[in-house]
């Protein structure tokens, strides 16, 4: 059987600064310098407004829990439990994908809406994710 | 686009469907392909236009001895055969070609000569859903529905019922892969796939094909078949990124795509006598009753469960059986629309008695694209 392997994101240069701010414990948002809007996944334009004009900030990290499906099937990476994929709404408005972690993956656990903050798992030397995690846990 | 100018002239599914093993996806094509030519009563070289998705124009030409003057490769999905009827039909108009054929067809099941589907992980899906387990449709597709149910008030005795209703269908379809009668708890108490979804709102993996062939209106009173006219089209895309949706509750480009074809067919929802809306996951006929505007925002999952869509209801959805029940070989917009030819040249094993007008309307790469045709078989 060939070996499984993880699929890992390899940056690109417009999401770099991204990655590296998640090596270092920093979940980074573009904002366009025009209409002030934030935007996710990263490119070095607005996505609203079309403006080249934009700039990396620090996001609070803060989240809600907007959807999600609990995956039952056995995956080579995940291993045999069953483990949340959900999409987070970032308190600046963006949503992303990840995984809610440190909370039984479980429908009473995992409340629509329920607050969130990130956390970052170390996947390799260079790549951490960022997760998130109930509020306060 | 001018109403009813265009005809599909030749349709047919491959001699079989289900499990292929001794059949490679090429064949397939081919099959499907000779099979809507004979239905058409025409030869390769009477084809001068291809279209095709899974596999490349020029593989499908090549292969089946056809030397085209107008291609299309338009991949999107598996609605890429509605952007190709629309194509199709734009080209056919414009003069670019007379003769269009369209062919799917997918190993989906045995694997045999099928490609293999892969994501850069420098690509933004490789990047920002993949590494969390977005790996699939059954990881994929699903995600937004629990918003939905949360917003629209739904429940998963409705999510359940969406599969019992289209095996009803099903039951009337020969070759459908599945025929046995099921019930809302057979399918809650199916296997857990991805929560909220079990195995049974799941759709099935099979081996099959389909192929289309237009032509302009007024060759195609000649032929041998009943002609069934394109009275309505529509295309979109939204984003690669399921998590990027821009509404969790309703599909942009399901919106985009069907007031698109409404508004070029001039015809009211009243007026549709049959509708397939693919179905992937069990929650798809109810983004496409909505977003299409057959029911308004939350009411698609009481739509069916009054059984609106189920046989002997005011709007038939689905007749095949639907992926769900019928076939899925990876791309099943194909299969809705030879369901909606079937409906109206009068054929089909679950007849909708005197249907004249059909909508089809097709996702693709799961809530990324959309294309929706509206057919009708009176003459113009």
């Amino acid at each position: 059987m060939a070996e499984f392997k993880r699929p890992l994101p390899e940056p690109t240069p417009e999401t770099e600064h991204f990655w590296e701010g998640c090596r270092s414990g920093e979940l980074r948002l573009q904002s366009c310098d025009e209409c002030s809007k934030s935007y996710f996944p990263p490119r070095p334009f607005c996505p609203a407004c079309g403006s080249r004009n934009v700039t990396v900030k620090t996001a609070s990290g803060k989240a809600t829990l907007y959807s999600y499906v609990i995956n039952h099937r056995p995956r080579p990476d995940f291993g045999d439990e069953p483990h949340s994929i959900a999409v987070v709404e970032l308190a600046e408005g963006p949503r992303m994908m990840t995984n809610i972690v440190d909370c039984p993956q479980t429908p009473e656990a995992l409340v629509l809406d329920m607050p969130l903050e990130v956390t970052f798992e170390k996947a390799s030397d260079t790549v951490s994710l960022p997760k998130f995690k109930p509020a306060g846990a | 686009m001018k109403q009813k100018s265009i005809a599909i002239v030749g349709a047919a599914e491959t001699t079989e469907l289900g499990k292929i093993p001794d059949m490679s996806q090429i064949a397939l094509h081919a099959d499907a392909a000779l099979n809507a030519m004979a239905d058409a009563g025409l030869k390769p070289s009477d084809i001068d236009g291809v279209a095709t998705a899974g596999e490349s124009p020029t593989e499908t030409a090549h292969y089946l001895g056809i030397t085209p003057k107008w291609v299309d490769g338009t991949s999107v999905g598996g609605c890429s055969f509605m952007l190709h009827v629309r194509h199709a039909a734009a080209a056919i108009n414009e003069g670019l070609c007379s003769t269009v054929l369209i062919t799917h067809a997918e190993s989906g099941r045995s694997r045999v000569g099928a490609r293999r589907f892969a994501r850069s992980p420098q690509s933004l899906q490789g990047q920002f859903e993949l590494p969390y387990g977005v790996t699939n449709p059954p990881t994929m597709f699903t995600i937004p529905v629990l918003r939905y149910m949360k917003e629209q008030g739904v429940t998963e005795e409705q999510l359940a019922n969406v599969a019992v209703v289209q095996r009803e269908w099903a039951a009337m379809n020969p070759r459908a892969s599945f025929r046995d009668p099921i019930t809302v708890d057979d399918v809650l108490n199916s296997r857990m796939i991805a929560y909220p979804f079990r195995l049974l709102m799941c759709c099935l993996v099979t081996d099959g094909g389909g192929a289309l062939i237009l032509t302009n209106a007024d060759r195609a009173k000649d032929m041998p078949q009943k002609p069934v006219y394109i009275l309505g089209t529509g295309e979109s895309v939204e984003t690669p990124m399921i998590s990027q949706m821009e509404d969790f509750t309703s599909s942009k480009a399901f919106r985009v795509s069907g007031t698109q074809a409404f508004t070029e067919a001039g015809i009211t929802h009243n007026d549709v006598d049959h509708l397939m809306i693919y179905d992937a996951f069990a929650h798809l006929p109810f983004y496409g009753l909505e977003d299409l505007g057959f029911c308004k925002p939350g009411e698609a999952a009481d739509f069916i469960w009054e059984r609106n869509t189920a046989p002997g209801g005011k709007l038939p959805l689905n007749t095949n059986g639907g992926g769900l029940s019928y076939m899925h070989s990876g791309m099943y917009g194909m299969y809705a629309l030879q369901e909606s030819v079937r409906q109206l040249r009068g054929s089909a094993p679950a007849q909708v008695d005197g249907a004249k007008i059909s909508v089809s309307h097709g996702v693709g790469g799961m809530f990324g694209a959309s294309g929706t045709i509206i057919f009708s078989n009176e003459a113009p």
